[in-house]
């Protein structure tokens, strides 16, 4: 089931002070503005991150620059670099510890598919462990260039029907 | 000032038949020390021959030869300034060598490392656990017979491992003096 969550258009002249929109637009775009970062960073794609974090690219631009090194405060997982199969299960850990709602970026190769490691030692991508919503290609991808997943991912939760699912969620606890 | 060539003559004379012959390549000194008495050559090296620094240890795996395994220990003396590479063969079987931590404390980590990729113990080692993979990985992944896209292994809450796809690799580069297209990587078969 489809549901339209566009916001609904504005005029300054008729409406003044009052917006009219609906809840789940409203609730998209707050969250879509504010997604706190949990940087988990592992290999050469962090510095990128880092990158973008810093005032050259400035990813507060978009709302996302309070980096949580605490996944309870967080909401997008930004996967940078390789996963190892040592460090896998402790990544799952982190992300199950966010709370919800919450998404995942797979950064660069590495963290996409393994990337240039069909090795022993490398998971063949995080989206083995986590429901991924972006993948950003790249190794690693230009600050640029998560910049513009950053800016997928935000289009892709404006058309999430969030309240529709946390009602459902909500009954199915009920019941 | 001791060169190479001459602390290597040193090292003939300590040891006798127990030293098994020296190679010379690009001005880097090589020297085969039996197993029984390479602890006994290394104490020589560290303490009368002056070589204070070990640079590197590390593991081979000489498959289908015998013994199948050698242990490189690359020396250094700031003394004088001049390296020397002394290697032994490890048996298959036994796959033991002692440790010389006591000699050079930095070879407490490399001996781990060596473990952990080839499965050869070092006796006397403090510490002797795995240093990359984790505790309870059934393989050793360096060795020639591990293939090079993993295998399966499951540890409930620590971790698990799985083949890679290789998509028909891995992608081989052959050494020949051939132009690039000859020399590139491509997909080869294998005798296994």
């Amino acid at each position: 089931m489809a549901t339209e969550t566009a916001p609904a258009a504005y005029d300054s002249k008729i409406e003044g002070n009052i917006i009219f929109t609906r809840l789940d637009a409203a609730i998209n775009w707050m969250r879509s503005n504010s997604l706190w970062p949990m940087p988990m960073g592992l290999a050469c794609c962090a510095i990128e991150l880092m990158a973008t974090g810093a005032s050259r690219f400035d990813i507060s631009r978009f709302g996302a620059e309070v980096m949580r090194f605490s996944p309870r405060q967080s909401d997008v997982m930004i996967v940078a670099g390789t996963v190892t199969y040592k460090m896998a299960l402790a990544v799952k850990r982190i992300y199950d510890q966010m709370p919800e709602p919450k998404w995942v970026i797979a950064m660069g190769a590495c963290a996409s598919s393994g990337g240039m490691y069909r090795s022993y030692a490398v998971l063949q991508g995080i989206d083995h462990l986590l429901p991924v919503d972006v993948y950003i290609s790249g190794c690693p991808p230009r600050p640029e260039a998560l910049l513009e997943g950053l800016m997928r991912l935000q289009g892709k939760i404006a058309e999430e029907n969030s309240l529709i699912a946390q009602k459902r969620e909500l009954l199915e606890e009920i019941s | 000032m001791m060169d190479a060539a001459e602390a290597s003559k040193k090292l003939e004379q300590e040891l006798g038949n127990d030293f098994q012959g020296i190679t010379s390549f690009r001005d880097e000194v090589s020297v085969q020390v039996s197993s029984e008495r390479i602890k006994e050559a290394l104490a020589f090296c560290r303490k009368t021959l002056g070589f204070d620094y070990l640079v590197d240890l590390s593991g081979v795996d000489n498959m289908n030869e015998q013994p199948r395994y050698e242990v490189v220990y690359e020396l250094y003396s700031y003394e004088h300034g001049c390296h020397l590479r002394v290697k032994t063969g490890v048996d298959e079987a036994e796959r033991e060598v002692p440790s010389v931590v006591d000699l050079w404390p930095t070879a407490n980590w490399h001996e781990r490392e060596a473990y952990d990729m080839f499965g050869v113990t070092f006796k006397g080692h403090p510490d002797m656990r795995r240093i990359l993979m984790w505790e309870g990985y059934p393989y050793f992944p360096l060795r020639k017979d591990f293939p090079l896209a993993g295998k399966q292994s499951e540890m409930p809450d620590v971790a698990f491992s799985d083949s890679a796809p290789l998509e028909g690799g891995p992608f081989v580069t052959s050494p020949t003096s051939a132009g690039t297209d000859k020399r590139e990587p491509r997909s080869r078969e294998f005798d296994s």
